[in-house]
């Protein structure tokens, strides 16, 4: 591998922040201090991770329900989000949104979106704002194997093409949507071969490899920069943990779930860097504690943070709110 | 009489149904291994194993396809999911379903049913809480059913699965789990005969769903100072029962109407309206409206709380009507 071990660190310490965060707030909800739902990004960290660290500020993504992982990747202040799980008034929507619906416009977050697809059709957006304005941005649109069924995929792909926008639609195909299995939803092997039909650039990658997608998403990207339009890369992962917290999981056997787990994303990178002396067992320690701390401030901050004003349900509908029936 | 869950009752009302009729079959995403995302449909899991079916998400499909399958001769059942998710196949449901028959100068039997999971839950946040059955109200061209007991579901369910109209049925989602009494024996319940759910003689407070046991309970509430609410669950919105109102409205004097969804455009509205242009005469104090404030559905528990009417909401409103 030609990377710096600054850059792999970086990709590592990303993945594990995640990871604790997702941690941390499956305990949260379970212990009922999370109101609302919580879908986990568990053994999906190196989709975002690769992905991003191709991405600048001024470049946007779209997020789904599943989407901590989107935003911590993309710089968010966990801070923040974490006190958006927890309602509070300093959270990212002031607790108006919750965990599917947390965005930061300011760092390029399109939102999360609790509607599956919901984002497709806000990154083609984005893509034509990008091309009107003559940037060299791009946008990543994060979506499931699931969401790929919806009418919302099929319109967005082929606009994209139509029009060359810069956006590369990064499928999670993390074998489920809810509880149904891929297989018997979609009708390809592989959606990055959905590609073909729209004439745009497809790959199929081994998204629980982080530098696997790093790599093809930096094409992609090279590619959206030169304005040669968008491209489809679907990233096989697995969905190690329920669809959301609390999910009876009906549909699968926990040996599945076990024999998966063993291919999980961080522990097989980790691997990699401990062969290669790119990451000594200290280091990796002063990562996780890092990691751990971090969330655990995050948590003091939501937990002291107060509740917002129950007035404050009638603000930031509109810009004025001049004339306004509540 | 024996207790059952307003789940339960859906799942009888269908598997009853289904052994009568082989026509009937129904799909959508999440049932047949868990039975609807808040397994509404736990009663049906394993049975008819073909005439229940897990589908991709794809919205649009789901709903037109009822459309295709009725023309065909079937009593398609389709899931919508949740509420808010009938938005994303809306063209399906306004431009198709509901206007077939009309713009064909009446042809076939559109016998369908939408159905699913609707209104405001805990903290589910503002794309999985809506209350949007006013819509379909205003939209000409199908019933719409809004149960408030598993008694209700039950008859008002077997009677949708035996009519020759489109039917949409909003689940209110806190009312899964509810128990009620429900006869072991065979009833239907027709379309458009309201329910008085508590006779009184001050007031009357015309509901639906969640919100007909939150005016219970207001009812209950004042009932302690005095002021005797006769409270009407109207159950099905189209067609809506006029008549039991108006009489009721005779008698009492005095109307509350309370929904979940907007205060603003809200089904109560039309029930105001025409309560005031046919018995205007019997009226001694405006109509009074309970609804949601005119903003989404906040996450935050203290927003939701701020934003979603209660039985404190119906009681304010009665208060402003009883002294008049
Ligand atoms: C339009 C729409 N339909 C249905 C749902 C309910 N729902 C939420 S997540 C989900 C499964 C999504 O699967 P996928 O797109 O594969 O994403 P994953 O959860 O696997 O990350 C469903 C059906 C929804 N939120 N939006």
């Amino acid at each position: 591998m030609q990377y710096e071990k600054e850059f792999l660190i970086g990709l590592y310490r990303t993945m594990v922040r995640i990871r604790n965060f997702e941690l941390k707030a499956e305990e949260l909800f379970l212990q009922g201090k999370l109101p609302g739902f919580i879908h986990l990004y568990i053994g999906e960290e190196a989709i975002a991770t690769g992905a991003m660290a191709n991405l600048r500020k001024d470049d946007y993504i779209t997020s789904t329900h599943r989407g901590h992982g989107h935003m911590i990747a993309k710089g968010a202040d966990v801070k923040k989000m974490m006190a958006e799980l927890y309602g509070k008034e300093t959270g990212y929507c002031k607790g108006k949104g919750g965990s599917m619906h947390i965005a930061d416009v300011s760092i390029g977050v399109l939102g999360a979106n609790g509607e599956v697809a919901g984002g497709l059709p806000i990154a083609v957006g984005a893509g034509m704002a990008i091309k009107m304005q003559k940037k060299d941005s791009v946008v990543i649109s994060f979506f499931g194997d699931g969401a790929s069924n919806r009418g919302a995929f099929h319109e967005a792909l082929n606009w994209a093409s139509v029009f060359k926008l810069p956006i590369i639609f990064l499928n999670e195909n993390n074998q489920f949507a809810s509880t149904e299995r891929v297989t018997e939803t979609t009708s390809v092997k592989n959606i990055g071969d959905r590609a073909k039909g729209y004439n745009i650039v497809g790959a199929t990658v081994d998204g629980n490899d982080v530098i696997a997608v790093y790599e093809v998403v930096k094409e992609a990207v090279e590619r959206a920069r030169n304005g040669d339009g968008p491209t489809l890369i679907e990233a096989k992962t697995y969905r190690i943990k329920g669809h959301f917290v609390g999910d009876p999981e009906l549909y699968r056997e926990r040996s599945e779930v076990d024999e998966k787990w063993q291919f999980e994303p961080i522990s097989r990178f980790e691997s990699t860097l401990l062969k290669m002396g790119m990451l000594t067992d200290s280091e990796k320690d002063s990562i996780w504690k890092d990691a751990e701390v971090e969330v655990k401030d995050a948590v003091n901050f939501a937990e002291e943070s107060t509740y917002p004003a129950p007035e404050s349900a009638l603000q930031d509908l509109f810009e004025s709110d001049e004339g306004y029936d509540y | 009489m024996r207790e059952i869950t307003f789940s339960e009752a859906l799942g009888e009302a269908m598997l009853e149904e289904m052994q009568r009729d082989p026509t009937i079959f129904t799909y959508g995403e999440d049932i047949a291994k868990q039975g609807g995302i808040f397994g509404a449909y736990k009663p049906i899991l394993g049975k008819y194993k073909d005439r229940i079916i897990d589908t991709p998400i794809s919205e649009e499909v789901i709903f037109g396809s009822a459309l295709g399958a009725a023309l065909a001769g079937m009593r398609p059942v389709a899931e919508f999911h949740f509420s808010d998710f009938l938005f994303t196949g809306m063209t399906a449901v306004a431009n198709q379903i509901m206007k077939f028959k009309y713009m064909t100068g009446g042809q076939g039997k559109i016998h369908l049913i939408l159905r699913g999971p609707d209104g405001i839950s805990k903290s589910a946040a503002a794309q999985h809480s809506e209350s949007i059955e006013t819509l379909f109200m205003h939209i000409p061209g199908i019933k719409i059913i809004v149960p408030s007991t598993p008694y209700d579901m039950k008859g008002l369910f077997k009677t949708a699965l035996k009519a020759d109209d489109p039917v949409i049925c909003f689940e209110h989602k806190m009312l899964y789990a509810k128990k009620g009494p429900v006869p072991e024996e065979e009833y239907y319940i027709p379309f458009g005969k309201a329910d008085i759910k508590r006779a009184g003689k001050d007031v009357t407070v015309v509901a639906t769903s969640r919100m007909v046991h939150e005016s219970l309970k207001a009812s209950e509430e004042l009932a302690k100072e005095g002021i005797d609410v006769e409270v009407i669950d109207l159950r099905t919105l189209v067609p809506w029962d006029k008549e039991t109102i108006i009489e009721s409205v005779k008698k009492t004097h005095r109307l509350v109407v309370a929904h979940e969804t907007w205060r603003r455009g809200g089904w109560g509205a039309e029930i105001a309206a025409t309560v005031q242009e046919e018995a205007f005469e019997y009226l001694d104090a405006p109509i009074m409206r309970v609804g949601a404030k005119n903003v989404h559905i906040p996450f935050s528990p203290p927003l939701q709380d701020f934003v979603v009417p209660d039985y404190k909401s119906v009681i304010n409103e009665i208060r402003k009507v009883v002294n008049v």
